[in-house]
């Protein structure tokens, strides 16, 4: 797997990440302050957490004076839907010429 | 894609009608697995350690690394699937039917052999999963 695709899949192991990455997908650009108050962790510990997904590309920053917003950047989660179709439309595949396979053998 | 069991991440199942020691030796010699899956060179005997290879593509060497972990003549194969810097789990199951054999394969978990954070993360991608279609979906 290449290395944007490993920082995607560790950065959304982690469920208070995912529950952020979520908030931010579906609700639309946040500051880390209001962010701090709806995950229900320490705003350095959310800070971190914004500091994974950044460098997964989850996210954007974008400073505003004294306070950073974040954007959800869901076309990062690409290499995942690579990974499970690739696998899903391989295997698939495979199962096809299985099949062929089986009526040309013998019993 | 199927993803109501914790670890559960691929299920492809089929019915076919052949009795299942056929389908077991499609499964298990190494020249008909390489007529329908990859080159390699598998032995049916847990512990073996072998490849799976095939043409590499873009962003692929093409080569799966594995261990057979389970043999079960007729009913259950499985192996480890190592590739990519992923390694998740493929177990073949066999069950008779009336017309011939229901053939399933499942395909568990991933998780990096360096990263040990992988361990655990099953049952929130089973979950997130779910929803991350529809995210990408709304890009669009």
């Amino acid at each position: 797997m290449q290395a944007a695709a490993e920082n995607v899949f560790k950065a959304l192991a982690d469920p208070t990440r995912r529950a952020i990455f979520e908030h931010l997908a579906r609700d639309g650009e946040q500051t880390v302050h209001a962010l701090t108050y709806r995950a229900a962790v320490s705003q350095p510990a959310v800070s971190k957490h914004l500091g994974v997904l950044k460098r997964a590309k989850l996210v954007r920053d974008r400073r505003d004076g004294r306070e950073t917003h974040y954007t959800a950047q869901p076309q990062a989660l690409k290499p995942v839907l690579d990974w499970m179709s690739i696998y899903g439309v391989f295997w698939r595949e495979r199962f096809d010429r299985l099949e062929s396979l089986l009526k040309r053998m013998d019993q | 894609m199927t993803t109501t069991a914790p670890t559960r991440s691929l299920v492809i199942e089929r019915e076919m009608p052949h009795p299942a020691g056929k389908i077991w030796r499609a499964l298990t010699q190494g020249p008909l697995i390489e007529e329908w899956l990859m080159k390699n060179d598998f032995e049916p005997q847990v512990g073996h350690r072998f490849n799976f290879r095939s043409t590499p593509v873009p962003n692929w060497d093409g080569v799966i690394n594995a261990e057979v972990l389970v043999v079960e003549p007729h009913s259950r194969l499985s192996y480890s699937w190592a590739t990519m810097g992923s390694t998740s789990v493929v177990t073949w199951t066999l069950t008779p039917t009336d017309g011939g054999t229901h053939l399933r394969m499942e395909q568990t978990g991933f998780r990096s052999e360096q990263d040990a954070a992988y361990k655990g993360a099953s049952w929130g991608w089973t979950k997130f999963i779910g929803n991350m279609e529809q995210l990408v979906g709304r890009l669009e």
